[in-house]
């Protein structure tokens, strides 16, 4: 790394680009190995060696307080006390550094808000205030724009690029291949655990994914147009809550035909995750109705949605789509253990349970030692494997497909698109979500964008992107047309006007 | 891989329509007015019910007539619901609310009081109040050493074995040297005792925390009730007499009114106690140690990646907690009584409704622990007068409080986010 720098790190997921940060961080104790820093070899026992050496780390999930005012959660761990061993806080103090580092970085933060109310932008910048106000001269970003809309994402790269202006090195880690050539000045890929190459940004998109995947991949699915038949699923007026009580889902329509892809866009916590739930029969409906090929579902279990032919592959795998101890023949069988061939009543039938596992394996090319080895010990793109064979399995008029390919390596991603798109073919209807816009845009017939709870905009697939990022940020053309500037300022919806400063740093190191 | 829950969507709050959370607190005070003005107010007698400012029925008292003073707190109960149900500022509604319940409360006394026989229709306030933080004491101590572990992050329900090897290692070791300081440190340590093992186990070994702290109370009870019967039975000369703290009396506040010889001529565990209340809350919201602490309580890998030791922190607070129990377990021996077998009797548990009713907060521990004495306190006085009302209808209602409490009726209660999560790296 070299002082003002933005270097990435660039990595399919489970590649090992945040273990290794993490190491840096010294959250991770090192097997092998040294860290040099100013030519010096560093040894880090844990993450206040790191931050004394000057290592600043904005971790892929937010290390905040949700409780806490940002000025807490800033001091945390260098508390300036008065007081002696009393160890009286010293707010006022820590309030100033806040609002100084805010204002020579650009980074608009109130020190007095809770983070709990804060959108997920804010947050992230308040995770940067706190590095710098610790004197960093090398940021970690850990996939920092995971959780953003693309208009955030922009405010965040101008945000590095001042950064970078003042001197500070940033390592960013990412897998997104756009974001890397436009704010990276050197990019170093690593693909299982190991150093495969580096590039300049000049280096084209494919050569960077061939790079990553390790041979050249489609970055496209190859479809023929959709041939929409009668609606399958159709929404109305739906209302549901989320754990907290709080309106997640505010009156959606929604109609998914057979034989098309409806993509449902939006940044995560927009209210998908809620919908998909309970259209499944997971959650409570408060208000709306929902009817699956003519039949309303009100008061279906789930297991009654799912036999009337509707396959779900939930959004977290690990946790609702899966039992990581059980074997992968055993979680194949899930939803139909007690029909025959695979139960009678009673018992099981493991001939031929192993038998039809056997046949999956193979047919949607799951890597695993063997069909009874447990399905966690597989890697995260085989067992989405398991979920899509087992879904697809079965006769379906219905498919719902929630994030697919999270987590998931770009060899697996390839093949779970081009299942989905064969489903399609065969006239079932499919509603997809996912946050991420490029799988959106290059699976879906019909997009449709959610926002807060409501569908603001459905569009056609071949809109331009920047439309979309707009509606995923809350604006819709008219607003777009009448407003102007502020388009840019998405994360601001609690936090007043955002940084137009931060912009125009942004475009002048473009220039 | 976790789906952290972003607050993103701050949608409008739920739309609870006519009848929020505000308005049915409202509802239920108008209720227990009309019951107050209504019943309260037909049961109660012509006589004058006296709440005598001392000990006993000399001196002088606060006097009503029974039927009337029962209608009139009863219709004041009724405005504060009405005022309540009609939509105050809401930064009136605790002390509506307040004034509300208190009113009530006075309300029943009047008939009480009223209805008892002849002779005996006075309530001595300065015993009440005396009684009431007596009663109240041990739990003050408990919800205390609560409050300290579990917002650090570990869930302490061995305060009823931390009291109680509290007072027996005060005892014993106030008998042996026959010294009460000496019994006092030994109380406590006895107390950070009990608190090490729930340490190491939870921190450690990560053994489930709710699991550890059962078998700590039973292993407490079987230690010194078997220490009880071999050493303390058989020459309780020796072994279980401590000396006791004398009851001080405090220069000036002891003359105030009512207040002065309730609560300032007591002894050094009703002033310590106020004390750590005291202190515990302004170092929990105002210092480095309270901040770390209630990090380490709420996401405990945030803490970590800021340089915060987060078992250190855990191990720190858990062995206070057994401290300050177990100087509430010498509440007992070195002031009261002498050691008996079992003798928190579930005051423990007591504390640790005190704990959650209060929010863990020590302030509002100390709240929930003076409502409990107080519960109890009346109880004990409606006995001495022959009450109709059955004392056990009374000594129940504090924990019927406390279950409305915990399921979250009585406005928002939440946990540190951490609490009873092990903490383990990576």
């Amino acid at each position: 790394m070299e002082p003002g720098e933005i270097h990435a790190l660039l990595g399919e997921n489970g590649a090992g680009k945040s273990t290794l940060m993490n190491v840096l961080y010294g959250l991770y104790q090192p097997d092998e190995g040294e860290i040099l820093v100013d030519g010096r070899p560093l040894k880090l026992k844990g993450p206040s060696d790191a931050i004394a050496a000057g290592i600043g780390m904005v971790h892929q999930h937010f290390m905040l307080v949700p409780v806490f005012t940002v000025t807490e959660n800033i001091m945390l761990g260098a508390e300036q006390v008065r007081g002696g061993i009393a160890g009286f806080l010293d707010r006022r103090r820590a309030r100033r550094g806040v609002a100084e580092v805010s204002e020579r970085y650009n980074l608009r933060v109130d020190p007095d808000a809770v983070i709990e109310d804060l959108p997920v932008g804010v947050q992230q910048r308040v995770e940067i205030v706190k590095a710098l106000t610790r004197d960093v001269d090398l940021l970690i970003l850990d996939e920092p724009t995971a959780v953003l809309t693309p208009q955030e994402t922009e405010e965040l790269l101008a945000v590095m690029r001042s950064l970078k202006a003042a001197g500070k090195s940033i390592v960013f880690i990412t897998h997104k291949l756009g974001e890397v050539k436009a704010i990276a000045d050197r990019i170093t890929v690593i693909r299982r655990g190991k150093t495969v190459g580096t590039a300049s940004p000049d280096a084209s998109r494919d050569e960077l994914a061939a790079l990553m995947v390790g041979r050249s991949v489609r970055l496209t699915v190859d479809k023929s147009p959709a041939t929409p038949g009668k609606p399958i699923l159709e929404v109305t007026g739906l209302v549901v809550d989320d754990d907290r009580q709080v309106r997640a889902v505010d009156g959606v329509d929604l109609t998914v035909h057979a034989g098309e892809v409806l993509g449902v866009a939006g940044v995560q916590g927009n209210g998908q995750t809620e919908l998909i739930e309970a259209i499944m029969g997971l959650r409570p409906v408060l208000a709306g109705s929902v009817t699956l090929d003519g039949q309303p579902v009100k008061g279906w279990s789930t297991k009654k949605v799912l036999r009337a032919g509707v396959g779900y592959v939930p959004e977290d795998r690990s946790v609702d789509g899966l039992v990581k101890e059980f074997s992968v023949a055993e979680n194949l069988v899930l939803d139909i253990y007690d029909r025959p061939p695979f139960g009678t009543g009673l018992a099981l039938k493991p001939d031929a349970i192993a038998k039809s596992a056997q046949e999956r394996i193979e047919q949607f090319d799951v890597r695993t030692s063997s069909a009874g080895a447990p399905v966690g010990t597989l890697s995260g793109g085989n067992q989405q494997k398991v979920i899509v064979a087992r879904e697809l399995s079965r006769p379906l008029k219905l498919l719902i497909a929630a994030q697919p390919t999270r987590g998931v390596d770009v060899g697996s991603i390839e093949f779970i698109h081009s299942q989905v798109i064969r489903e399609r073919d065969h006239g079932t209807a499919v509603l997809l979500v996912s946050s991420e816009l490029d799988e959106v845009i290059g699976l879906a017939d019909r997009i449709a964008v959610m926002y807060r709870g409501r569908i603001i905009g459905v569009v056609g697939p071949d809109t331009p992107r920047e439309e979309i990022g707009l509606l995923m940020a809350g604006i819709t053309p008219d607003a777009v047309a009448g407003g102007g500037a502020t388009a840019s300022t998405p994360g601001a919806v609690t936090d007043g006007p955002a940084t137009p400063a931060a912009e125009g740093t942004g475009s002048e190191d473009e220039a | 891989m976790s789906t952290m829950a972003v607050p993103e969507v701050a949608v409008a709050p739920v739309d609870e329509g006519f009848w929020t959370r505000t308005r049915k607190a409202g509802a239920v005070l108008l209720a227990l007015g009309l019951l107050g003005a209504v019943l309260f107010g037909t049961l109660a007698t012509d006589q004058q019910a006296r709440f005598t400012l001392s000990e006993d029925a000399a001196g002088a008292a606060l006097e009503v007539n029974g039927t009337l003073g029962a209608i009139l707190f009863g219709v004041v109960t009724i405005a504060a619901g009405a005022g309540v149900l009609a939509g105050l500022p809401k930064r009136w509604f605790t002390l509506v609310l307040g004034v509300g319940l208190v009113a009530f409360v006075l309300s029943f006394l009047c008939w009480q009081v009223s209805a008892a026989p002849a002779g005996q229709n006075f309530m001595p306030l300065v015993n009440i109040i005396r009684g009431t933080f007596i009663l109240a004491l041990p739990l003050i101590f408990g919800a205390l050493a609560g409050v300290l572990c579990e917002r650090s992050g570990v869930v302490n329900v061995a305060i009823e074995g931390q009291l109680l090897m509290g007072a027996f290692s005060g005892a014993l070791f106030g008998s042996i040297s026959g010294n009460v300081w000496v019994g006092l440190v030994a109380a406590a340590v006895g107390g950070a005792f009990i608190s090490l093992l729930l340490a190491v186990f939870a921190i450690r070994y990560l053994v489930d925390q709710v699991v550890m702290g059962i078998v700590l109370n039973l292993l407490a009870v079987g230690v010194t009730g078997f220490l009880y019967e071999r050493l303390m039975q058989t020459d309780a000369q020796r072994y279980n007499s401590a000396p006791r703290f004398s009851n001080w009396e405090i220069p000036l506040l002891s003359d105030i009114p009512v207040l002065g010889p309730a609560l300032f001529r007591g002894n050094i565990f009703l002033y310590l106690g106020l004390l750590l209340v005291l202190v515990i809350h302004i170092a929990l919201f105002r210092t480095r140690w309270g901040l770390r602490t209630r990090s380490v309580g709420e996401h405990p890998t945030a803490a970590d990646t800021l340089g915060v030791r987060v078992l250190g922190v855990r191990y720190r607070n858990v062995l206070l907690a057994g401290l300050v129990a177990g100087i509430g377990g010498a509440s007992y021996t070195l002031a009261l009584y002498s050691f008996t077998k079992n003798m928190i009797g579930g005051k423990g548990f007591i504390a640790l409704a005190a704990l959650i009713f209060g929010r863990w907060s020590p302030t509002g521990a100390l709240l929930a622990a003076l409502f409990f004495g107080f519960a109890d306190q009346l109880a004990t006085y409606l006995g001495a007068i022959n009450s109709v009302i059955p004392s056990q209808f009374l000594a129940m209602l504090p924990y019927l409080a406390t279950i409305l409490a915990v399921a979250g009726l009585v406005g928002k209660v939440r946990a540190p986010a951490a609490d009873g999560k092990p903490y383990i790296k990576g």
